[in-house]
């Protein structure tokens, strides 16, 4: 991926299976968040090809491939900041309902039940993620930790195949980021999606991840389970620098 | 059921209404023609407030060319009242004339407000793609263009403007229209589609990210909202019974702007709100007209720096008013 | 091949006013990223400060050095009101949302033309004539002395102002400032002031194309900077707008279009024109001429 002169990824392969927990490390500015956004169809790679259970996305809008299956969180956090928490995951629901807006202006019992569907399926959510308390919190008004959950339930909320995480351990505290790496197994365990991870926090990475990807100035230097990435020379040169 | 009592009730006050002010039920009891004047004009910039903050309000999209699409609705059902409103009524002959002439103002207003919502679709495809400043320079743009060329079309006036129109509308049609605008602005905004477009003003690149097809949300809203000045559009013509393109300037989307901000972006309740002060003020400032623009000017500024969300920000009635959690769930109020 | 060439130069000469004009629209979005709608209408008030400077000035023969004194206060006072406007009406709203900017912006255009309307009554009046008249003929083609007068000024002015944001100090700090507000202060650079000299040389700007257009078009009222200040606009956005260079060509090519139009199709388009170009470039190349397309990083 080309932004003008600079190349921000180069010669990429990655490929995750269902369920599969990957994980994408590399120190700041090696491209993690350029492939996301690649992915999800926020930047259009200037070459190469991505394929989703068998069917190529490049050069989709980001909203079609979410619809596909693919969800993805933010690095900075963003969510909607002057709707209620509930109301955020409901709007993440839009794109897996059925009922339409003649129905809506009519108020027609369609409509109902569906409103009443969505709002049960998202309080659900909201219990997983331990923010039903918030329920009709402004968004802005939370917490920052409940706020990254927050992000992953409303990702969750459009039935992703394959859920991309932007640094979901940002800012946490280490107590908290035990919490998320269990939340992180469990819902992979419940729901079987594919998990892509960007992470800086290594126990996480490494405690979570069953492959662990390395990128360094746009390109991979090495992949494979954690144990060997932690002892691969090339990843530790590339963290702590030449000798 | 309970909705439809409701309705039937609020039309028959509203026609009865009219005839008390009008002077026809009450002997001797009457208001001023120019007091009904003015509570029928405020009543037409209720539906246009109303609509154009569901574009700019609801969903954050910046557009100032609402009187363009009023002046396609306007014209239009001018136009076919002109045209073929005696062929209309010719063939609802069967019916009282009250009951033609009532069928002859819907179809009119039908039309106008098909051909403002056709106006506006040709309009947002394009320009809903573009960022915030520029789309308000297009809108601004679109809005004058379509003056223009509807002043250049002589078989509607043109510079002369179209006089002769037959007063189809008065204060209950147009009360009619405005509390139907208000119920399906408000159901609209309510909804599942109604979250998408605030998901859009508050994250458009987030909303997108959800799974929201944002350009189709705004597309959506966006000739609703055309079709609604369309209707306004209408209405005023069929009230006045002459309409020229000078009504339908820059300036009387800036007036519409300024109701809308006044009363709170955001807020349905708001912009009614907006709607009857700016008219108020208006009339109230009538003695002093050369000084009220000068006036409403500072008082946009002014609102501006001390409380750019206008008097109710997000918040609407009923949101004064704390409901008790029902068991079956309601959806929410945009914000609280 | 004459009629081509006489529109040519007409369109220069016009385009040369709303190079004038486009250049302070770009100045300031360059710097705060907003839409000075009121823009405009500091055109018109230097059109009104020639006007009333000139009247007082009167008394003997139109000369070349009463109208640069005449030209010189216009521009001071301009100056001035842009930098009042600046501080008043932009500072307080200035980490606002982009809507509240606009519609703040929309207010003080608003403000101004009523006022003016109040203070110098609705009905036009007459520019004296400030300079000797003279008529050139080159090759077939007319150039009046207003004319020359509009394109030399304006030539002088846009390189004056090339120098001064290329060469001095101020300029590097407002090519700063542009490019990054919150950087640039970090720096040390008094971003406030900067700003308030970026409204000054715009208006100023304007306020000499008012003069020129007073010269040469002698009718002036209140309401004249919105026709102007729209096409200058579109003019900046055709441009690019925030870039300076892309101002004086999009104001060339406005200028030379609608001459062109209006000389070879009908008048009636005559302003339909700047919107259609306007609503062109932003469906086909928002960015504009010299512009960069915006990327939003996520």
């Amino acid at each position: 991926m080309r932004f003008g002169g600079l190349v921000a990824v180069n010669d990429l392969d990655l490929s995750i299976e269902p369920g599969q927990l990957y994980g994408l490390i590399g120190p700041n500015g090696a491209g993690k968040t350029t492939v996301f956004n690649v992915i999800t169809g926020v930047y259009r790679p200037t070459s190469g090809e991505i394929s989703f259970k068998g069917q190529p996305i490049v050069g989709e809008r980001s909203g079609k491939i979410t619809r596909r299956g693919i969800a993805r969180t933010f690095q900075n956090i963003r969510l909607f900041g002057e709707m209620t928490v509930l109301e955020n995951v409901k709007v993440a629901s839009h794109c897996r309902q059925t009922a339409d807006l003649a129905s809506a202006v009519f108020r027609t019992p369609a409509h109902h039940s569906e409103e009443k569907r969505v709002d049960l399926q998202s309080r659900d959510l909201l219990k997983i993620f331990h923010l039903e308390q918030f329920a009709d919190e402004k968004a802005k008004n939370l917490p920052y930790g409940s706020q990254r959950r927050l992000e992953i339930a409303r990702a969750m909320a459009t039935l992703p195949r394959l859920l991309l995480l932007d640094e979901p351990a940002a800012g946490m505290n280490p107590q908290e980021a035990r919490q998320l790496m269990e939340l992180i197994r469990w819902v992979r365990d419940r729901f079987g999606m594919g998990i892509l991870l960007v992470e800086h926090n290594m126990k996480v990475v490494m405690g979570v991840c069953e492959t662990v990807h390395v990128l360094d100035y746009g390109a991979t230097i090495a992949v494979g389970p954690p144990a060997e990435i932690q002892r691969n020379p090339k990843v530790i040169e590339a963290y702590l620098g030449g000798a | 059921m309970k909705g439809f009592v409701l309705a039937i009730v609020f039309v028959a006050v509203l026609f009865l209404g009219n005839s008390l002010l009008t002077g026809g039920l009450l002997p001797g009891f009457s208001v001023s023609p120019y007091f009904l004047q003015v509570v029928s004009l405020a009543g037409i910039n209720i539906i246009l407030a109303v609509s154009l903050n569901l574009i700019n309000g609801f969903t954050g999209q910046f557009s100032i060319g609402h009187a363009g699409f009023m002046a396609i609705g306007a014209y239009v059902s001018a136009y076919v009242t002109a045209a073929f409103g005696d062929r209309i009524r010719g063939a609802l002959g069967m019916l009282p004339p009250t009951f033609q002439n009532s069928a002859l103002l819907l179809i009119a207003l039908g039309i106008g407000a098909a051909c403002a919502a056709v106006a506006g679709f040709l309009v947002g495809v394009p320009s809903l793609r573009l960022r915030g400043d520029y789309l308000a320079i297009v809108t601004l743009g679109f809005g004058e263009i379509i003056r223009v060329f509807i002043l250049n079309i002589d078989a509607v006036g043109g510079a002369r403007g179209f006089s002769g129109i037959p007063r189809l509308a008065n204060f209950a049609w147009i009360y009619l229209f405005a509390g139907a605008t208000i119920l399906v602005v408000s159901r609209i905004v309510r909804s599942s589609f109604g979250r998408t477009l605030v998901a859009i003003r508050e994250d458009e690149i987030a909303a997108e990210a959800m799974g929201v097809n944002t350009t189709r949300s705004k597309v959506i809203s966006f000739v609703v909202s055309s079709a609604m000045a369309g209707v306004a559009g209408g209405l005023f013509a069929h009230y006045l019974m002459y309409v020229h393109t000078n009504s339908f300037t820059f300036i009387k989307s800036f007036e519409i702007i300024i109701m809308i901000v006044i009363g709170g972006l955001g807020s349905i309740t708001g912009s009614v709100l907006g709607a009857v002060l700016y008219i108020v003020l208006t009339e109230g400032l009538r003695q002093f007209a050369q000084y009220r623009m000068v006036l409403f000017s500072l008082l946009l500024i002014v609102i501006m720096i001390v409380r750019p969300q206008g008097i109710l920000g997000h918040r609407e009635l009923w949101s004064f008013f704390p409901r008790r959690r029902r068991v079956e769930p309601v959806p929410p109020a945009v914000a609280g | 091949m004459t009629t081509f060439l006489q529109q040519l130069v007409n369109g220069l000469s016009l385009g040369s006013i709303y190079a004038l004009i486009a250049l302070g629209y770009t100045m300031v979005y360059g710097v705060l990223r907003l839409i000075n709608f009121a823009h405009g209408d500091v055109y018109m008030l230097g059109a009104y400060a020639g006007y009333y400077l000139s009247r007082k000035l009167k008394g003997d023969e139109p000369s070349l050095g009463s109208a640069l004194l005449v030209m010189l206060g216009a521009m001071l006072t301009c100056a001035l009101i842009g930098v009042v406007i600046e501080r008043f009406a932009y500072r307080p709203v200035r980490r606002a949302a982009r809507l509240t900017l606009l519609i703040t912006a929309i207010g003080v255009s608003l403000f101004i033309e009523n006022t003016a309307q109040l203070v110098f009554g609705p009905d036009p009046k007459f520019f004296p004539s400030l300079a000797p008249r003279a008529d050139f003929h080159v090759g077939g083609v007319r150039l009046t002395s207003e004319q020359l007068t509009v394109i030399a000024v304006s030539f002088l002015l846009m390189v004056l102002l090339r120098f001064f944001i290329m060469k001095t100090r101020t300029g590097k700090a407002m090519r700063a400032v542009s490019f990054n507000l919150d950087a640039a202060k970090l720096m040390g650079i008094s971003t406030d002031r900067i700003i308030a000299i970026t409204f000054a040389l715009g208006s100023a700007l304007a306020a000499a194309a008012g003069v020129l257009i007073g010269m040469q078009i002698p009718k002036i009222d209140p309401l004249m900077g919105i026709l102007y200040g729209l096409k200058a606009f579109v003019a900046a956005v055709l441009g690019g707008i925030g870039n300076v260079p892309g101002a004086v060509i999009g104001g060339l090519l406005i200028g030379t279009s609608e001459v062109m139009v209006v000389g070879y199709l009908s008048s009636t388009f005559r302003d339909a024109i700047a919107f259609g170009i306007l609503i062109l470039v932003l469906l086909l190349r928002p960015q504009g001429i010299l512009g960069r397309a915006q990327k939003e990083k996520v």
